[in-house]
């Protein structure tokens, strides 16, 4: 099966293609998407270079092995709907996936073609995918509805692991509800992953097309506290319940001066900005004024990177990322390195924070940083950063904002039967995804510590068949 | 859901609203609260529960409107709705039997001050009540007040009502009458709370205060709500309200407090222009 015209020696001389992007000097002063996506002719010429290599090495590379030959074959058949659905049987979300995937770490990290340093552009087809035949998804006809299996299942939080979880569950005919704690559903998809790089119109979209399959969703209802799982169960008669609640507290460095204000950590400034719209001259929810400061950012990962260029986008003058190991190390998707530095962010590396200097008043005026270099690696097998004697100096600051990390999410806790590890994630059975609770399934950041949307969405998947082979015993 | 029930003004710019909320209702114990956004558009407030009718599914919220979210939800009637509601959040008070207990509450801090009150009522516990008001125009809740406490104490700055002075001066008194406190509960604003907690140290009587930082998320999420408590980082909306007064920073929570006041004037002043213009439109 191939729609390629070209021959395979002509494909391998046309050059990677690159999404158009709003100009970094434009884009800094707005919250509008950064990447424009492929225009039909792109998408074809991009969708030419792939080899469709047999083994497909590529899928083997994404976690929940999408049909990447397949959808890129059909989209050279000019059939959208056809690539649409040939990703769909294996991700839910691909307009998501298509832009935040790391695709440098997953699927384009196996192309053949990246020997060579110049992978097919998997993740920007796919958001061609999808985002060409949103209008058109929303308006076929749905399938027949599954035969009814008289079972209800009960998801906790709406991020992407129980999104994929809830699609699964409704096409295999059980009653599905969606119970979200915040007034607004996608978890980090909403409240984490700024405008500029996820219109939150495309999470809408998404929940929407589970809301028309029949899943009910639920905000405001914080589980534990409203209503417990047990209730869940004895109450509200679910059969099954499944916990995607996700990343919780975010961590701090526990160096003098944290307390001053002006230090935001970057869940606070993300949930300001994107959940509150604090960016919006109508928003009432107040946030900083970034206007001409100067704003540094502790950490390297996509929190860090999200948390400077949205700096940028308040009005800040100059925004430094200060990480205590080396750009090798940033964990960040590596879109976002690039764009941040086109954007003007500037990095400091090998550098780490001991003190945040007070003006006098309790704001923040500046911080005292150490110089690092790269030791032997440690248990993450990164090399573990050293101090350098001696090598400290001071930087004056406005804001900053810190970017470590998260624990987990902390509202079940209290939850008897549930084992949470010394880390604060849930323990679950690797292949059922099942928690020491019967019936009580897991999945998503909550039990891997911060990992990736398609990640989560991978374990959403798996609990729901585990959650089926279940409730097919009951 | 979240229909107002009831709305009654109890003092200038302090409402009593009950909101059909009957999960929360069901679940609260004394110390809780809840988030709510009045509107669609408005931010997130957390509010102490005073008290709940699980039987009429309601809360009893007691709102101060000082800001503008708190203004758009005391401008809200009765049979309204609030546009979102979730709780009752946050840790409930430790009851027991500690013997006699006094409950510091000042302003809108009252609310709290009944709930735990209550409570330790219930568990057998002498309870003396401190009401503190500016005068008596803002003294709240005494009825509620007066049915759970062996002895209540309603002190006015100004001593237009009951007797005249600040709560602590009142606190003092009990000492000095030679009392033996067990233990000291304190809700209102910070620095009533930091006045208290200094004069129950000198005593060694345990005591807790019902701390209030700025909150978003209000689940555990933003970190927002961060305080100072025995020199390590607590979250105000998982870990507390209620902590340990003499552990706390008050100086660093007091600056936290007031980190926005500018910019929330400004905001609320840009409302407010926008609402006149609107009627000076409308009646043209
Ligand atoms: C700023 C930021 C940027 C990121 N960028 C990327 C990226 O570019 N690419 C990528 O792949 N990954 C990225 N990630 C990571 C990715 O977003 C997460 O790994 C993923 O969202 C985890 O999904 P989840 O379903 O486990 O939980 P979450 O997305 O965390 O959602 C959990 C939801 O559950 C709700 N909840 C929690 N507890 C309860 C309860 N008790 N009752 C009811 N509801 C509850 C929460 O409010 C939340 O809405 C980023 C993360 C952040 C924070
Ligand atoms: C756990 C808790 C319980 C509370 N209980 C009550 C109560 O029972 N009754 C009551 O009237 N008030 C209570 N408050 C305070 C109430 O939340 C604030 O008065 C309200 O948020 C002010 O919002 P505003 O927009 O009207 O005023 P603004 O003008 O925005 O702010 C006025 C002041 O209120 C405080 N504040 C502002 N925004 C927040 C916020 N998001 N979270 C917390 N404080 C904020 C700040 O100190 C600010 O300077 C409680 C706060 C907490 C944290
Ligand atoms: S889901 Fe992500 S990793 Fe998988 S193919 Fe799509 S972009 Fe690549
Ligand atoms: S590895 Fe690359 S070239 Fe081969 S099928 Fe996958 S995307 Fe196409
Ligand atoms: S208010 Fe966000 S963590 Fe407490
Ligand atoms: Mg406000």
């Amino acid at each position: 099966m191939t729609n390629n015209p070209l021959p395979l020696k002509d494909r391998m001389q046309i050059q990677r293609h690159t999404m158009p992007a709003q100009a970094p000097q434009k884009r800094v002063s707005n919250f509008n998407e950064v990447n424009q996506g492929f225009s039909s002719e792109l998408a074809r010429e991009e969708a030419q270079r792939c080899l469709q290599c047999k083994d497909a090495p590529c899928s083997q590379g994404c976690p929940v092995h999408v049909h990447i030959p397949d959808f890129i074959d059909q989209i050279l058949a000019g059939n959208m709907l056809g690539a649409a659905d040939a990703i769909l049987q294996d991700n839910l979300l691909p307009a998501v996936c298509g832009r935040v995937c790391p695709q440098e770490k997953f699927c384009e990290s196996r192309c053949v073609l990246g020997k060579k340093g110049n992978p097919v552009a998997i993740g920007s087809l796919e958001r061609f995918t999808a985002d060409s035949t949103a209008a058109d998804r929303a308006a076929r006809p749905q399938g027949e509805k599954p035969a009814p299996t008289g079972k209800k299942v009960a998801l906790i939080g709406s991020g992407p692991s129980s999104l994929a979880c809830a699609g699964d569950l409704i096409r295999f005919g059980h009653e599905v509800t969606v119970y979200e704690a915040l007034h607004a559903f996608g978890g980090v998809l909403i409240y984490g992953i700024p405008e500029f790089r996820l219109p939150k119109s495309i999470v809408a979209y998404e929940v929407d097309v589970l809301r028309r399959l029949g899943v009910k969703f639920e905000k405001n209802v914080v589980i534990g506290k409203t209503l417990t799982i047990n209730e869940l169960f004895d109450e509200q008669g679910y059969d099954a319940v499944f916990i995607g609640a996700g990343a919780g507290l975010p961590n701090f460095l526990g160096i003098p001066g944290e307390e001053l204000i002006g230090i935001y950590s970057s869940n606070e400034l993300l949930t300001r900005v994107n959940l509150m719209k604090a960016y919006q001259d109508q928003s009432v929810t107040p946030i900083f004024n970034f206007k001409d400061k100067v704003v540094a950012v502790f950490g390297a990962g996509n929190t860090a990177l999200d948390s400077a260029r949205t700096s940028l986008r308040l009005g800040a003058k100059e925004v430094h990322i200060i990480y205590r190991r080396s750009e090798e190390e940033m964990p960040a998707r590596h879109e976002e390195v690039e764009h941040a530095k086109e954007e003007g962010v500037k990095f400091t590396f090998l550098a780490a924070p001991l003190e945040f200097l007070d003006n006098g008043e309790g704001w923040l005026k500046g911080v005292r940083l150490q110089r690092m270099e790269l030791g032997e690696p440690d248990a993450s097998g990164r090399r573990r950063p050293l101090p350098i004697e001696g090598s400290e100096f001071t930087l004056d600051l406005d804001l900053t904002v810190i970017a470590i990390g998260n624990g987990s999410n902390p509202l079940l806790r209290d939850t008897p039967e549930l084992q949470f590890t010394r880390r604060g994630t849930l323990e679950v059975n690797p292949e059922s995804l099942q928690t020491d609770k019967a019936g009580v399934f897991a999945g998503g950041d909550i039990v891997t510590g911060g990992a990736t949307v398609i990640s989560a969405m991978g374990a959403g998947r798996q609990a729901a068949q585990s959650i089926n082979d279940y409730l097919s015993q009951l | 859901m979240f229909e107002i029930k009831d709305k009654t003004k109890i003092a200038p710019d302090i409402y009593r609203l009950e909101i059909e909320a009957p999960l929360i209702a069901k679940k609260f114990k004394a110390g809780q609260f809840i988030v709510l956004r009045p509107l669609e558009t408005s931010e997130r407030v957390p509010l102490t529960i005073m008290k709940t009718d699980p039987q009429a599914g309601t809360i009893t919220l007691i709102v101060k409107a000082i800001g503008l979210s708190t203004r758009q939800l005391c401008a809200l009637e009765k049979g309204q709705t609030v546009a979102d509601l979730l709780g009752p959040l946050g840790k409930s008070s430790e009851i027991e039997n500690y013997g006699t207990v006094v409950i510091v509450g000042g302003g809108v801090g009252t609310a709290v001050a009944f709930a735990v009150a209550q409570s330790l009522k219930e568990a057998g516990n002498r309870i003396i009540t401190i009401s503190g008001a500016r005068d008596q125009s803002f003294v709240i809740l005494e009825d509620d007040l007066r049915e759970i406490s062996d002895e209540l104490i309603m002190a006015t700055d100004d001593g237009s009502y009951g007797v005249k002075g600040f709560v602590t001066e009142q606190l003092k008194g009990l000492y000095a009458r030679g009392e033996k406190i067990d233990r000291v509960i304190a809700a209102g604003p910070l620095p009533m709370m930091r006045f208290i907690s200094d004069i129950t140290r000198e005593h060694n009587t345990p005591t807790v205060v019902s701390l209030n930082p700025i909150m978003v998320d209000g689940i555990g999420m933003c970190g927002g709500c961060r305080a100072l408590v025995g020199g390590k980082i607590v979250f105000v909306c998982v870990d507390g309200p209620e902590f340990d007064a003499h552990q706390v920073d008050f100086d660093s929570l007091m600056r936290r407090n007031n980190a926005y006041r500018g910019i929330e004037q400004e905001k609320e002043h840009a409302c407010k222009l926008e609402a006149e213009i609107e009627t000076v439109q409308h009646d043209q």
